[in-house]
């Protein structure tokens, strides 16, 4: 019972990490119905952004929280900034074009982002600054928490809320909310869709990097691929969630977190990789728009 | 009659081109681009009949490739070694006897991934558009790590040792096989039910059109050829890795049909070869050939988002009598 306790909340951990990379894919799903790819590797340049601003800062050398902060916050602006060029540059122009179009220059721009990185941060792992000194805190019956996995329950609770608060009550929130219900009638109700669009995908890369960061401070290497396996894993929880749905991608990572752990704990750590799909057929066969999707009758 | 005639004409100039390819292209490096080329085109052809036929979305195709792989790998190596003795003491040349044993290996490899196809088509019936897509992505995965953990098969180390038989011969039979079925395909009644499945799935089953099973079987026969293109790539490297069979694979597939023209048989071909090329000529660029690669895949889509072809056909006079006969 204990183990299980200790694997409930590394799974957690993890899980809020797919959460807050599932939460890109899934707005921009709803918004343009375009899966991302390039997603997962903006989660790996908001790592290497702050594993440079990190070094700029002397966040390295003399470790401090508003430090910390300040790296957090730099590696979302410039994971944010790269998002909106992304989204203006590659994807804008394929917009009218046929889905699987679309989709193409995504792998596209994911493969330019992997071998860009290559080739720019080298194909060597490196070492995420570590802020903090990792102290277990006992949560009783011989469970513990780390710091570590408490700053980053913090922080992804904390920006959740934030992304809850900017859909659910500000005005720009209500258009993304509208776009993504049918973008033709909320162009003609006058919102200008391109701004909604390309601040969704700020929005999302912003989610994404602050995820990196989180996942360099747990698993200190980091290297340009970081992103391939926990970005197909975020999409995966975000389609188990219900894709376009924003409590479904939290409710998926989490799944996907949790599950991810029990296996590694009571199974084999080489069926880590797989156990995400197994969980994906399982659901769909069953629930074939997500856990919380709703089930869209076809208009003929 | 003039069938078969066409049939042995094709298998003749096939051989013959077997035969001289090596002395016109002494190059080793060249011929791999070659058979590389022919494999892709299997690939690309058979995932076509999927995405390009059917409109359903698939991108599980390296999920395939593996089980042929393999499959075909135990085939030849643990099961055929015998009756490949038995015949060369028999007094019958290696050339053939190796045919044979590919032969057989081939058609259990694309006959089990079949088995798989038909597995991953039967839930499509319940799942749409993205949905499924991510579902024969999750299936390609599985498919991987079931591999990386079953130690017979080499696991994470890879199967070594696999018998190099394929030569150009079976390649390019296979290529104008799969070319072949497609292209009668869309000539026949079945071809047409499947164009109607992508055009309108709803009209197509109102008009009396059994969608379910036209799904399945374009499902079974691209997993099929997939299966074959595996087969074929295992004994042309005498070497496996489940790396080799990653979803990125299954990715390098669709960019070439999304790339030739979705639902172009000619496209596809032409871009399988294109994209296969590619990244070989851009080795004298080394660090930046991957990058190179993948802005002209963007720059590519944004210019000519409907790839080479679109839905056309390249129309020789000889497509254009098989078409219309």
């Amino acid at each position: 019972m204990q183990e299980f306790l200790q694997q409930l909340v590394n799974g957690i951990t993890w899980g809020s990490v797919y959460a807050l990379i599932a939460l890109g894919y899934t707005m921009v799903y709803g918004i343009l119905r375009l899966i991302n790819f390039a997603h997962g590797d903006i989660f790996m340049l908001g790592a290497f952004i702050a594993y440079y601003a990190a070094g700029w800062f002397g966040v390295q050398a003399h470790p401090s929280a508003l430090g910390a902060l300040l790296v957090l916050v730099t590696a979302m602006t410039g994971a944010g900034i790269a998002g909106f060029i992304i989204e203006r540059f590659a994807y804008r122009p394929v917009r009218k074009s046929s889905r699987l179009t679309a989709l193409i220059t995504a792998i596209g721009v994911s493969l330019l982002l992997e071998n860009g990185g290559l080739l720019v941060f080298g194909t060597d792992p490196r070492f995420f600054p570590q802020v903090a000194t990792v102290t277990k805190i006992s949560l009783g019956g011989g469970v513990t928490v780390t710091n570590i996995q408490l700053i980053i329950l913090a922080v992804s609770v904390l920006l959740m809320l934030a992304l809850r608060w900017i859909v659910m009550s500000t005005k720009v929130g209500k258009a993304m909310r509208a776009v993504s219900f049918n973008r033709d009638a909320a162009t003609l109700m006058g919102i200008d869709t391109d701004k909604i669009i390309s601040f969704t995908f700020v929005l999302g890369a912003v989610l994404a990097a602050a995820a990196g960061v989180l996942v360099g401070l747990m698993n200190p290497k980091i290297d340009p691929l970081m992103g391939i396996m926990p970005g197909l894993k975020a999409f995966v929880a975000a389609v188990v969630g219900g894709i376009g749905n924003i409590p479904g991608a939290v409710l998926g990572g989490l799944i996907m977190g949790v599950s991810e752990v029990l296996v590694v704990g009571y199974i084999s750590s080489t069926y880590r990789d797989a156990i995400a799909f197994v969980l994906l057929i399982a659901i769909l066969l069953f629930r074939p728009s997500g856990l919380l999707g709703k089930h869209q009758a076809e208009k003929v | 009659m003039a069938r078969a005639l066409k049939t042995l004409g094709i298998l003749v100039a096939l051989i013959a081109v077997n035969v001289l390819l090596p002395k016109l292209i002494p190059n080793s490096y060249f011929l791999r681009v070659i058979m590389l080329c022919g494999i892709n085109v299997i690939l690309a052809v058979s995932l076509n009949l999927v995405n390009g036929f059917t409109g359903q979305f698939s991108i599980g195709h390296a999920g395939f490739m593996a089980i042929g792989a393999y499959t075909a790998a135990v085939v030849t190596m643990k099961v055929l070694p015998g009756a490949t003795l038995a015949m060369a003491a028999a007094g019958v040349p290696p050339i053939f006897a190796h045919g044979a044993a590919l032969l057989v290996a081939t058609l259990a490899g694309g006959s089990l991934a079949a088995v798989a196809g038909l597995a991953v088509g039967l839930p499509s019936l319940r799942l749409r558009g993205d949905y499924l897509a991510i579902v024969t992505l999750g299936f390609g995965e599985i498919i991987r790590v079931v591999i990386l953990n079953v130690d017979a098969i080499g696991g994470a180390r890879g199967l070594s040792g696999v018998p190099a038989y394929t030569n150009f011969f079976w390649v390019a039979l296979w290529v104008v096989v799969v070319v072949g079925v497609s292209y009668n395909l869309l000539a026949s009644t079945h071809g047409r039910a499947m164009l109607a499945i992508r055009e309108d799935e709803i009209a197509a089953e109102s008009l009396g059109v059994p969608t379910t099973r036209y799904k399945v079987l374009a499902f079974v026969v691209s997993a099929f050829f997939a299966g074959v293109a595996g087969a074929l790539y295992a004994h042309y490297d005498s070497y496996l890795n489940p790396a080799s069979f990653t979803f990125l694979r299954s990715i390098e597939i669709i960019a070439m049909i999304v790339l030739g023209g979705m639902g172009s048989v000619s496209g596809a071909i032409m871009a399988a070869v294109a994209l296969t090329v590619l990244p070989e000529a851009l080795r004298g660029v080394k660090e930046y050939r991957m990058v190179i690669y993948a802005m002209l895949l963007i720059v590519l889509m944004i210019t000519r988002p409907s790839g080479i072809m679109g839905t056309r056909e390249l129309k020789l006079p000889w497509f254009r009598k098989k078409v219309a006969a």
